[in-house]
Parts: structure tokens; C-alpha cells; sequence
């Protein structure tokens, strides 16, 4: 398949076509607190991905028997925005954007204390509106970041990033066209203070020992990410210094 | 009040004999941790579809059939035959499964599978375009739970590799520009890889693998991982909310791996092939 590829996605001396290395990320810009009407919310963007995430809630479950007599549920809704790809998207949800909404949810629900607010529920609105690949992590990461920003009790913040295997090498964050040209795709998403992952998905072909490189990766990357939250949060709310910064 | 991350009472109790038990290395219906429920797989059993194939693992009681139509390529793909993967799971498999269109949960199920059929290159989809960017075989593969005691994933996949493994289509070929039917031949299609998909439950730091739905009820979390040969994987996906440790990840991918050769074994003698495909 590699002989029809007109350009190399990888140079000789190991830069990708946007000149990033291969461990690279692409700017990433974090903000807390962006929209005004919902109880929480976020803005993220990495290279040209660009999401909002708002969250309202704790409030009364609808339908009512939907409610958990011990715990919150809490739904979740990823959706791109009509203009935000090549062409136009169906403005309604899509197969891809109801099992992302599900697996975003899950990742979520591991890190929400939802025995905390019992018989509520939690809504949480994902709008990616512009999409350039990594938009389930981003989403994820602006999501968990939106949660905080509410003051709903989390175990801790999670944020994601995808990993990508391109002509044989493992890449961080990989871009649009890297992920539809590349031999694999891996969406990841960890607690960090947990040390666990709470979003794991892989499309394409890998190896054990490539999976291992491409986890290592993306925990180094989540790293990144994770302290971008915490400084967020930290703009948002002036009187609160996250640990370790003066 | 319940504790950060405590299931309501029966939940809790059952987690907490499950893991009582598997810190043994036992579980409730008398397996080891690592061990598949009895897997039986039986293919050709709808006349009417091009492929079919049903599977049972333990209580787990899945069909899946494969019809095959002349359509258009996708704008993307304008070389390639098309994959169409629909999964349902029926009110009559479960109390907890509702009639109606396919919810979150159905969704995911078709969606991991087409992942392990598309992403492990089974099919040989380029060899099935007749004009290319106008006239392809289109695949359709449906895929119906019809009994459920936990993990649909793997049987799913397993129904679905049979069903498209012994399927006889229907030969189209290109005459004056134009794709007409040769009535006289039905082929197999053309497979390169047989993949299947191992699912594995996680309480704390300890694996089982091939869940029943009370262990369902009661794990932590659970991750499905498909394999599109003995050194591959082609698909993951972690599935129900809960967190993995990061330090059993290598484990999980062991132990998948490991079960995977024996799946794609006894899948090989269903579908009648012995040693690698190709």
C-alpha cells in the first residue's frame, strides 16, 4: 500500500509533515470557565481542534425513573458541529457520535463521586466545532476540566490525548492526516493521580510491544495536558494555587 | 451514605465474593480465572443469507448472517468494497434489552466488530470493486443476540468471522461497462485474516476473562481486545465505566493474546481451515 503514497508522512531524519518530532503534540490552549449560563465549562483546543464542554447540574433526573436511589447519573452528549468537517455533517447524531457520547461518559463516571448527590442528575455537552482529528480526548479533556470548574467532587481530573502508528512509528497526538494515512489510531484517556486509564480504544493494527511504546507515549502527553487543567482552573479561580506552583 | 465508588448492597456483595473468590484463582460457575465458557459454533444454517453462522458461549446465544448487494463505494474509499456491520440486541435475549432502534449499547457492539473485521484487513475488499468509484459488492453483516448471559463482544465477532468466512456471494462480472450477474458460480470471499476478539473483565487488579452477566454486574470495568492474528491487535475497546490500573495493562494484553490463539483455533475447525488463512 506504501508504494501509492505520493509523500513520505515521516522524513528521513524523523519529522512529521507539520515538522513536528514524533513525540510531539500540536499547541494546545486550555481555558476553564468559558461560557456563562451553564454551572461549568470549557474550551480547548489543539491544533485545529476546537471544542467547547459545559456541564449543568447536579439537578432533578428526567425522566424521574432514570434516578439511582444511591448515586447521580450522568449523561453525556458529543456532537460536532454541521461545519466542522470537510463538507457538511447531518446536524443529528450520527453511530460515531453515540458511542463516543458512551465511552466519554464511562471515562467520566470513573472519576465523578456521583454518591454524593443521590436520585440527581448530571448533564454534560460536548460541541466540537471544529474537528482535526483527537476530538474524543480533547472532548474528554475539556469535559473533565468543565466537571471541576462546576465544583462537582471528582476523584481527580482526566484528560486524553491519541497515539498513532504512521509508516511504522509510534506518534503523539497524531493529525488528520496522519490518522486517516496511518496504520493504527489510539484514543487514551488516564487519571493521573489514579494512575489508571479511563478511556482506552484502538483502531488499526499494533503490535504488543508497539502498544506498550504508544501507552508510554500517551501518559507522557496526558502529563502535559494535566497540568494545563490545573493551571486553568488556578486563572479561573485567583485565590486557588495548584500544588507546587507560586 | 455510600462510600466513594461503592455499588448499592447486592452489588457490593456479589463484587466482594467475586473477588474473594478470584484472589483463589475460582469463580461462581467453577471456572479459573482465564478460562472461556464452552464455545460452540455452528455455520450455514440459514439457507436464505449468503453467510451465517451461530454461536453459543455458555448462556450467550448469538446469529449472524451476511447478505451481499451491488452499491456505491464511499466517496473515500472509492477502491474498496463496503462493510456494513448492524447489531440488535433483541427484547427476547434479556429483560434488560428493550424493543426498539438500536441503542447505545447496540451501537457500540456493531461498531467493535466492524472495527475487528475492517481494521484487521479480513477482507480482501479491493478485489470486490467491479467499477471503481461506482459499482462495489456491498456486505452487510447483522448480527442478533438472541440469548444473553454477558460478553456479546466475542461471540459477536465469532458469528460474524464464520458467517463472512463461509459465505458463497454472488459473482458479479464487468461486461461492455456494465456489472451483470454470472448466475452460474457463487465464490467465497476472499479472506487474508481470521480475527477475533477477546473480552476481559477487571476487579481491582485481578482479570477475568469472558464474563457472565452477573460478573458483568459486579466488575469494575471491562476491556474487549481484538486480535487480527497471533501478533496483531486490531481493535480495543474499554467498555463500562470504571477505571483500569495502569500496572495490569500488560497483563490484560498477555492474557488476551494467549486467549486469542485458542478462540481463533477453534474457530478455524468451525469454519473448516486448518493453519493460517491466507
Amino acid at each position: 500500500m506504501l508504494e501509492k503514497v505520493e509523500h513520505r508522512l515521516i522524513t528521513e531524519d524523523g519529522r512529521r509533515i507539520d515538522g513536528r518530532a514524533l513525540d510531539e503534540m500540536r499547541p494546545v490552549r486550555i481555558e476553564a470557565g468559558v461560557l456563562d449560563r451553564s454551572d461549568g465549562s470549557a474550551y480547548i483546543e489543539m491544533g485545529k481542534t476546537k471544542i467547547y464542554a459545559a456541564v449543568y447540574g447536579p439537578k432533578e433526573a428526567h425522566p424521574r425513573h432514570l434516578a439511582q436511589p444511591h448515586k447521580a447519573i450522568l449523561n453525556c452528549r458529543y456532537h460536532m458541529a454541521a461545519f466542522s468537517v470537510e463538507g457538511r455533517k447531518a446536524p443529528g447524531m450520527t453511530r460515531r457520535e453515540i458511542e463516543l457520547s458512551k465511552v466519554i461518559r464511562e471515562a467520566l463516571e470513573s472519576i465523578v463521586i456521583l454518591e454524593e448527590f443521590p436520585r440527581s442528575a448530571i448533564d454534560i455537552f460536548i460541541e466540537v466545532i471544529q474537528a482535526d482529528a483527537g476530538t474524543r480526548t480533547a472532548g474528554l479533556t475539556a469535559a473533565s476540566l468543565a466537571l471541576a470548574d462546576a465544583g462537582i467532587p471528582i476523584l481527580d481530573l482526566c484528560a486524553g490525548i491519541a497515539v498513532g502508528k504512521v509508516e511504522g512509528r509510534i506518534v503523539l497526538d497524531p493529525s488528520e492526516e496522519e490518522d486517516k494515512r496511518g496504520e493504527a489510531d489510539m484514543p487514551v484517556a488516564m487519571a493521573p493521580r489514579l494512575g489508571s486509564i479511563v478511556l482506552l480504544q484502538l483502531n488499526g493494527r499494533m503490535t504488543s510491544s508497539e502498544f506498550t511504546e504508544a501507552l508510554n507515549l500517551a501518559k507522557k502527553g496526558i502529563g502535559v495536558l494535566y497540568e494545563l487543567q490545573r493551571k486553568a482552573l488556578g486563572k479561573k479561580f485567583a485565590t486557588f494555587t495548584p500544588a507546587g506552583e507560586e | 451514605m455510600y462510600r466513594i465508588g461503592e455499588k448499592p448492597y447486592p452489588t457490593k456483595i456479589m463484587r466482594d465474593k467475586l473477588y474473594e473468590l478470584i484472589l483463589r484463582g475460582e469463580r461462581l460457575d467453577g471456572r479459573g480465572p482465564y478460562q472461556y465458557r464452552p464455545l460452540e459454533l455452528k455455520t450455514a444454517i440459514i439457507e436464505k443469507a449468503d453467510g451465517s453462522a451461530m454461536v453459543n458461549l455458555g448462556g450467550t446465544k448469538i446469529i449472524a448472517g451476511v447478505k451481499t448487494a451491488l452499491g456505491q463505494p464511499y466517496p473515500d474509499t472509492p477502491d474498496q468494497a463496503n462493510i456494513v456491520v448492524n447489531a440488535e440486541l433483541l427484547p427476547l435475549a434479556s429483560s434488560f434489552f428493550e424493543p426498539g432502534p438500536p441503542d447505545e449499547k447496540a451501537i457500540e457492539l456493531a461498531r467493535v466488530v466492524d472495527r475487528c473485521i475492517r481494521e484487521s484487513k479480513m477482507l480482501e475488499l479491493e478485489k470486490l470493486v467491479y467499477i471503481p468509484g461506482r459499482s462495489v459488492l456491498v456486505i452487510y453483516i447483522d448480527v442478533y443476540v438472541l440469548d444473553y448471559d454477558g460478553n456479546y463482544f466475542d461471540p459477536a465477532v465469532l458469528a460474524s468471522v464464520a458467517a463472512l468466512a463461509t459465505a458463497k456471494t454472488p459473482l458479479y462480472e464487468v461486461k461492455n461497462g456494465e456489472v451483470v450477474l454470472n448466475p452460474d458460480i457463487r465464490p467465497s470471499l476472499p479472506i487474508r485474516k481470521v480475527p477475533v476478539s477477546v473480552t476481559i473483565g477487571l476487579l481491582g487488579d485481578k482479570i477475568l476473562v469472558d464474563p457472565t452477566s452477573l460478573e458483568e454486574s459486579a466488575i469494575d470495568t471491562s476491556i474487549v481486545i481484538g486480535w487480527s492474528d497471533e501478533d496483531e491487535m486490531a481493535a480495543i475497546q474499554k467498555n463500562l465505566q470504571g477505571l483500569i490500573q495502569l500496572s495490569v495493562m500488560d497483563e490484560i494484553i498477555r492474557v488476551s493474546r494467549e486467549k486469542s490463539i485458542e478462540l481463533r483455533t477453534k474457530l478455524m475447525e468451525a469454519i473448516g481451515r486448518v493453519g493460517a488463512p491466507l
